[in-house]
């Protein structure tokens, strides 16, 4: 029964293969590490390269999944040092990734994530190994109603972020969806909120959303600071290893975050930033007794990260079994396929086991090669903070404007940027926090498509959105994440 | 200082990793440029990296074409830029498709007729399916058609793009082909053909109108069955055992054109020498065979022929519009 996995394992060790993973995997550190690149456009640039270069198929394919799970691995660094999210994924990292290293404890907490993200993907790959055809299966049950269900439950959990003031972060997740409805209206063809201008039309790119909200808020603040006279002091640089007890800590976070993860990762449509998030708040619910995640948690930093590694693993189910993209990155792997001539889906594990099979086991000695990669270079990558961080924080602006010029070869997306940064300045001036604000802005978009998608289905009957069993589960729960922390206490107190 | 010796590696390496990037986003003057209107990793990225790797393969430019990158407005931006910053560049070629003509028609450009650009040619095309369930109740097209006549409410259509789009425009058509209002047809809008044969595998969506190639390893699993490919005539290989619409009774074509436009300002020689090269590049048996690859079938259409072949489209798809109730 896995004589494919056999059979991909000699595929991958071998020599070519193996270096090819190693490149891949440090390429793809890189491109995660770098805000404004990303999983997607690496690939996208470097496969034209691989078919050049005369690769057979296998090979393109490792060193292209390599790319994937270490862009997921390097997000997390700038998260954690910059509090600017290097990808998509990595947004829920900053929130209790850049306390830590604010504590001085940078070090242990890109140890901590690089295991947590290793658990995470090692998690995903397994259930990718052995029920990838069951699961593909059950993902398409998912369908718009399903989707939008899961959203509304994404937004319920999100309830848990409010913390101190419920108000702004209600305010600001409502902010981040309204600018979510920018753009062609994708029912109808309508343009929305556009003011004529072709740029907006595709709506606004979440790189740039990104590089706007966090680094160039961010970039205004110091400048005010320093016009201030004031100036914020460099973080003590201590510990610089992650040690054994605080990863025994963290152990069932990553378990549960890992697997939640992986089963988001499979559904159509939704990605790491999903995962990411959802993994968070439910975290949060189950293992937040004291009130400190935000502040600096541990288990607040490994819950985001093992669950956007694993769901990169996940998003490969459907593509591997039905031959259909789970995530824009396996779209593009997907594509890559094809010009080899390769047709995913139920025949690839028996037709071309070298390719299942390899990639598959790719992803196994990719992950490796990570953790071996990041763990000792924790240390190294904290001294970066050594650096002030008015040169930093430019720094990356300065990249992420390149990456996405590169990408758009227009000016108005940087305009765009600088736009959303001052909008983002003058949030946190007013003490809003941005993790609601780029949450609503992900999630309020696909909640929305897929809303409008199964009221074009049902011909705009609203029963639609709870017929199938899945729907009514995810409705049960989002009304009890909201319902149960108010009506519980009371209870028990009448009660008594 | 050991660790001032490290965080030096450590800037070189991003300095490297940065000037890696700047690099490549460098206008490179002199040498031919492919501007691919959309995201790395899409359609029009293919388009552009089969004409770049075709042309250089045979032979027909010396020196690598730049593809470069301009999304924004399903192609505006970059028809934007062709009429009104690079009007006469004679090295820059931008890639368009049917969906550029559909955009056109419907004015989703701006304030466009169509003759702004000169049109150079396309080579290669992709062909429209109509796509359901392998345990649809449905073997032909007639029998979706009589349903959909009698009960238009539990059928519904899906596919990648938005009401208006060429995606739509197929099932529009379809409809319209059995005397069904458009209007009264349930449409669903994917982000992409995937979302939505992910949504037909589901059974969430009844059917999907999608084109040809992309249902290459679907049809080999047997999980989906082609009603019907929306060509001219029956297309060979894989898709042999499918019925044109045509046959069927049907008057439904949907040809997804692949090919490029230059600024309106370029002149005759510069126009001539790239319709040239492209000609002789699709004479190529090395062409063909890449083209195949990227799952495109023949077409070969260039110059003078190919911008009315376009203009006449658009005029087309305007009537089009009209009377499936887009525009007034």
């Amino acid at each position: 029964m896995f004589d494919f996995l056999i059979q991909g394992f000699e595929v991958a060790l071998s020599p070519l293969n193996l270096g090819l993973a190693l490149f891949g995997a440090i390429l793809g550190t890189l491109f995660g590490a770098l805000p404004g690149i990303g999983p997607i456009n690496g690939i996208a640039i470097l496969m034209p390269l691989a078919y050049t270069l005369g690769l057979p198929p296998e090979s393109a394919l490792i060193m292209l999944a390599a790319i994937y799970t270490g862009a997921e691995y390097g997000g997390r660094m700038s998260s954690i040092l910059l509090n600017v999210p290097g990808d998509a994924g990595a947004v829920m990292t900053t929130l209790d990734g850049h306390p830590l290293a604010k504590q001085g404890l940078a070090g242990p907490a890109l140890g901590l994530s690089a295991v947590s993200s290793f658990v995470g993907a090692t998690i995903a790959i397994i259930g990718l190994t052995l029920f990838a055809p069951l699961l593909a299966e059950a993902a398409v049950q998912f369908g718009p109603a399903e989707l939008f269900g899961l959203m509304v439950f994404a937004f319920a959990s999100m309830s848990v972020m409010m913390g101190k003031d419920p108000i702004k972060t209600a305010i600001g997740a409502v902010i981040g969806v309204m600018i979510a409805t920018i753009g062609v209206d994708s029912s109808t063809g309508v343009m929305r909120y556009t003011f004529g201008m072709a740029e907006l039309q595709d709506g606004i790119d979440l790189v740039v959303m990104i590089i706007g909200l966090f680094a160039i808020s961010e970039i205004l603040l110091m400048l005010e600071h320093n016009m201030r006279g004031g100036g914020e002091g460099l973080p003590p640089l201590g510990r610089v290893f992650v040690s054994w007890k605080e990863i025994r800590r963290c152990r069932a976070t990553m378990g549960r975050c890992g697997l939640l993860g992986f089963l988001v990762g499979i559904l159509p449509g939704t990605g790491a930033s999903v995962a990411g998030a959802v993994a968070y708040t439910t975290e949060k619910r189950i293992s937040d007794k004291e009130g400190t995640f935000g502040t600096g948690d541990m288990r607040g930093l490994a819950a985001p990260e093992a669950a956007n590694n694993a769901s990169a693993a996940g998003s490969f189910v459907p593509m591997l079994t039905l031959g259909i993209p789970g995530s824009g990155t396996t779209a593009v792997l997907l594509g890559a396929l094809m010009l080899y001539n390769i047709d995913p889906g139920p025949m690839l594990f028996s037709e071309r086991p070298e390719v299942a099979g390899g990639l598959i086991a790719s992803l196994y000695i990719g992950n490796l090669a990570l953790l071996a990669l990041n763990l000792p270079l924790a240390g190294l990558f904290a001294r970066v903070l050594i650096v002030p961080r008015w040169v930093l924080v430019p720094a990356i602006a300065l990249l992420a404007f390149v990456g996405v010029f590169q990408l758009h070869s227009n000016l108005a997306a940087i305009y765009l940027m600088l736009l959303i940064g001052v909008g983002g300045y003058l949030l946190r001036k007013l003490g809003f926090s941005l993790a609601p604000v780029i949450l609503g802005f992900v999630l309020g978009g696909m909640m929305e498509s897929n809303l409008r998608r199964a009221l074009s289905i049902s011909g705009g009957d609203l029963g639609i959105l709870w017929q199938s069993g899945i729907s009514i589960g995810l409705w049960i729960a989002a009304v009890a994440l909201l319902v149960l922390p108010w009506l519980l206490p009371r209870v028990l107190r009448a009660w008594r | 200082m050991k660790f001032n010796r490290l965080f030096k590696s450590c800037s070189a390496l991003a300095l490297v990793a940065g000037s890696l990037v700047l690099g490549s986003a460098q206008a490179q003057s002199g040498k031919s440029e492919c501007i691919a209107p959309a995201k790395p990793g899409g359609g029009y990225d293919l388009t552009c990296r089969l004409a770049a790797n075709g042309l250089l393969e045979t032979g027909l430019i010396d020196e690598p074409m730049v593809v470069t990158y301009m999304p924004g407005g399903i192609g505006a931006v970059a028809y934007n830029h062709l009429t009104g910053v690079r009007t006469d560049d004679p090295n820059l070629i931008v890639a368009a498709s049917t969906g550029a003509a559909v955009n056109l028609s419907l004015g989703k450009f701006g304030d466009y007729s169509g003759d702004e650009v000169r049109w150079l040619g396309a080579f290669g095309v992709d062909y429209g399916a109509i796509v359901v369930k392998a345990d649809a109740p449905w073997q032909n097209l007639d029998e979706l058609m009589d349903d959909l006549r009698d009960n238009p409410g539990d059928i519904a259509f899906g596919a990648g793009g938005t009401v208006g789009s060429q995606d739509w425009m197929k099932a529009a058509l379809t409809a319209k082909a059995a005397d069904i209002s458009p209007r009264k047809l349930r449409y669903a809008a994917f982000e992409g053909g995937g979302e939505a044969l992910s949504a037909l595998l589901g059974n969430h969506i009844q059917v999907f109108t999608g084109d040809l190639s992309e249902l290459r390893s679907q049809l080999a699993s047997g999980k989906i069955r082609v009603l019907a490919a929306l060509s001219e005539e029956r297309m060979g290989g894989p898709f042999k055992d499918i019925p044109t619409a045509a046959e069927q009774g049907y008057d439904v074509q949907w040809p997804i054109w692949r090919g490029f436009y230059m600024g309106p300002d370029v002149s005759d020689e510069a126009y001539q020498a790239w319709e040239k090269r492209f000609e002789t590049l699709t004479q190529k048996p090395a062409f063909e065979e890449m083209r195949a690859k990227r799952g495109l079938f023949p077409m070969a259409r260039f110059g003078d022929d190919f911008d009315s072949y376009v203009q006449q489209q658009i005029q087309q798809f305007k009537g089009l519009a009209k009377e499936v109730g887009l525009t007034q």
